[in-house]
């Protein structure tokens, strides 16, 4: 199979605006992931699927994955004088990121028998921008699992043909898997919760449990 | 907490399912039925809402999640090594294979290498699980057609001379927790091999006298044959893997394609289907019994002596490195995956598994469609689910 800087080289001059981005993986597993902004998914999907050589005619796996607000700390070397020397200092630079979530894909040919190609989306940010463009569409393998990601990570996918809960009830507030989930106090579950338990309800979600 | 308070939320599940749908082919009234949560032919606490125009299938959708414990979370909050007996509890009945895709996948993380000896032993219990989970369904789907109690009581004598093999060697019969990142728990006990070669060597006996029994059988096939049937090119666009997939013509067995663990050594033949219908996915499961007896014979003569375990595998403080990977295997159901991410912290930093009957159910409505409600039973019954890998 072609290496993934051939893949990225191809299909950004076969689909025109389109941007991939290598994201590497240092585990020795060596699996590294290509990053496609969410505007040209479905183009690049269809152009994954269709393309003779790649011919990625089966998503296995497509997941949600949570990242947090994180300060991430990256070692740079930087020139300083030092006793009016110039030398070569390493300085831990702090960075901020901004929390996101992701959508990955893993990706197989069964007609050429090759693969992972593992394709990531990301959403702008964990709560008021959480849209991404369904890839239903083009593998309809993807549809229960695009269900799961919006009902445990709340991801919520375009073009999706049926996307409700599945694995929660429907009543369901929250997104259980996000990191920053915190459980009920009460685990017992009421359809017309009342007395201590509709307290303790309105104490953990608000006004909406009222609902 | 109110992450989805100011986005306006797709519909409900009771305002998608059709109350009265304009139908005008329809003879009577339409009927909106629920099969399950507690149906035997479910095979679990699963229910399909169906809307029935007379007896025919107009729409069908599959609601799920009454088992469901959120195992992913689960898997995030323990150890890497915490979560292997948790996977026994996916697919309850493979529980071996449901460890040797989480151990190839933690391997695969972690650049672990497995001894030759534990290679065959992974290889000989995944196929004896194969043979169990094959025989078992089989017996399901007949009694799921109406053949009550022989074959099925046929079909789980011959599991549990398997069951016994494994309650030998793990001390348990289907919570076996067996493998380890890295070889596996315990070597083989004494005169285990004799008593594996005595099984499989009688197994073909059994599958023979099976297949005398119902194979020709009349109304095995009027009730089987062109019913359910899945097309080659939507299997592999609806992500359908396992002998479903097989059924329908693919030739795609993760065993050849990718080649894990050492079964590039065996020979083995690959079945294929031709109509993909309920009759070809039963066959595919017998013949998939003898394709697995022919792994098992060599497999248990020529296993070597050595090590089960690296040595260089950690059991306590256990931190891969950071970084991901996904490592799938064949399990008897289909391509069973786990997907881990690790950020260096002795759990994972997330912990995904791919359920390969969950992803097989996405095209029962269509091979329902048009169909007689009785025959839902046994599509159902031939795509092979079992709700603890399901619902998770």
């Amino acid at each position: 199979m072609e290496t993934l800087e051939q893949i990225k080289v191809r299909t950004e001059a076969a689909i025109a605006g389109a941007l991939l981005e290598i994201i590497p993986n240092d585990s020795p597993s060596g699996q590294r992931s290509l990053l496609v902004d969410p505007a040209h998914a479905a183009a690049v999907a269809a152009f994954f699927r269709d393309d003779p050589q790649l011919r990625l005619d089966y998503a296995s796996n497509v997941t949600g994955v949570d990242w947090l607000d994180t300060v991430l700390k990256e070692k740079v070397k930087v020139k300083k004088l030092i006793e009016g020397v110039e030398k070569e200092v390493e300085e831990v630079v702090e960075r901020k990121r901004a929390g996101y979530l992701e959508a990955v894909y893993h990706l197989y040919s069964m007609e050429l028998k090759h693969g992972p190609v593992i394709l990531r989306m990301r959403t702008a940010n964990r709560s008021d921008n959480v849209r991404l463009p369904s890839l239903t569409p083009v593998w309809r393998g993807c549809e229960f699992q695009e269900r799961e990601i919006f009902d445990l990570y709340g991801i919520i996918f375009d073009g999706h043909p049926d996307l409700r809960r599945i694995l929660m009830w429907d009543g369901f507030l929250d997104h259980p898997m996000r990191k920053d989930y915190v459980e009920p106090d009460d685990y017992e579950y009421e359809p017309t919760p009342h007395d201590e338990v509709l307290e303790k309800m309105k104490e953990h979600y608000g006004q909406k449990a009222g609902q | 907490m109110s992450i989805t308070a100011d986005i306006t939320l797709p519909p409900r599940n009771y305002e998608i399912l059709p109350k009265g749908i304009s139908n005008p082919e329809a003879a009577g009234d339409l009927l909106e039925v629920a099969m399950g949560p507690h149906h035997p032919s479910t095979h679990g606490v699963f229910r399909m809402d169906v809307v029935l125009d007379g007896e025919r299938v107009v729409k069908l959708k599959p609601v799920f999640g009454y088992l469901h414990r959120n195992h992913e979370k689960i898997g995030e909050n323990t150890s890497y090594l915490g979560s292997m007996p948790y996977t026994d509890r996916l697919d309850y009945f493979c529980s071996l294979t449901n460890n040797w895709a989480y151990a190839l996948a933690v391997e695969k993380l972690a650049g672990l290498q497995v001894p030759e000896r534990a290679e065959y032993i992974r290889i000989i219990t995944a196929e004896l699980t194969r043979l169990q989970n094959h025989v078992s369904l089989v017996g399901f789907l007949l009694q799921d057609m109406g053949a009550l109690g022989t074959p099925l009581m046929y079909a789980f004598r011959e599991r549990e001379k398997i069951l016994d093999l494994f309650e030998s060697l793990t001390g348990a019969r289907m919570m076996c927790n067996y493998m380890r990142f890295g070889g596996c728990r315990v070597d083989l006990p004494e005169g285990w091999l004799e008593q594996a070669a005595r099984v499989v060597a009688e197994f073909p006996r059994f599958v023979d006298e099976f297949e005398r029994l119902i194979g020709g059988n009349e109304i095995l096939m009027a009730r089987t044959q062109g019913v359910g049937i899945l097309p080659k090119a939507l299997a592999i666009n609806t992500g359908v893997t396992g002998p479903m997939l097989r059924a329908s013509g693919v030739n795609y067995d993760i065993r050849k394609v990718d080649k894990y663990g050492i079964y590039d050594r065996f020979s083995f033949r690959v079945p294929l289907g031709e109509h993909g219908d309920v009759y070809d996915r039963y066959m595919i499961r017998i013949l998939e019994i003898r394709e697995s007896l022919k792994i098992l014979e060599p497999a248990l003569r020529d296993i070597p002596k050595g090590p089960i375990i690296d040595p260089k595998a950690k059991l306590r403080g256990f931190r891969p490195k950071i970084g991901e990977a996904y490592g799938r295997i064949e399990a008897p159901k289909g391509e069973l995956g786990f997907y881990l991410i690790s950020d260096g912290s002795p759990n994972p930093y997330r912990y995904r598994v791919r359920p390969p009957s969950f992803i097989n159910l996405t095209i029962l409505e269509d091979m329902c469609l048009g169909q007689l409600v009785a025959d839902v039973v046994i599509i159902l019954g031939s795509v092979d689910i079992v709700l603890g890998e399901v619902d998770r």
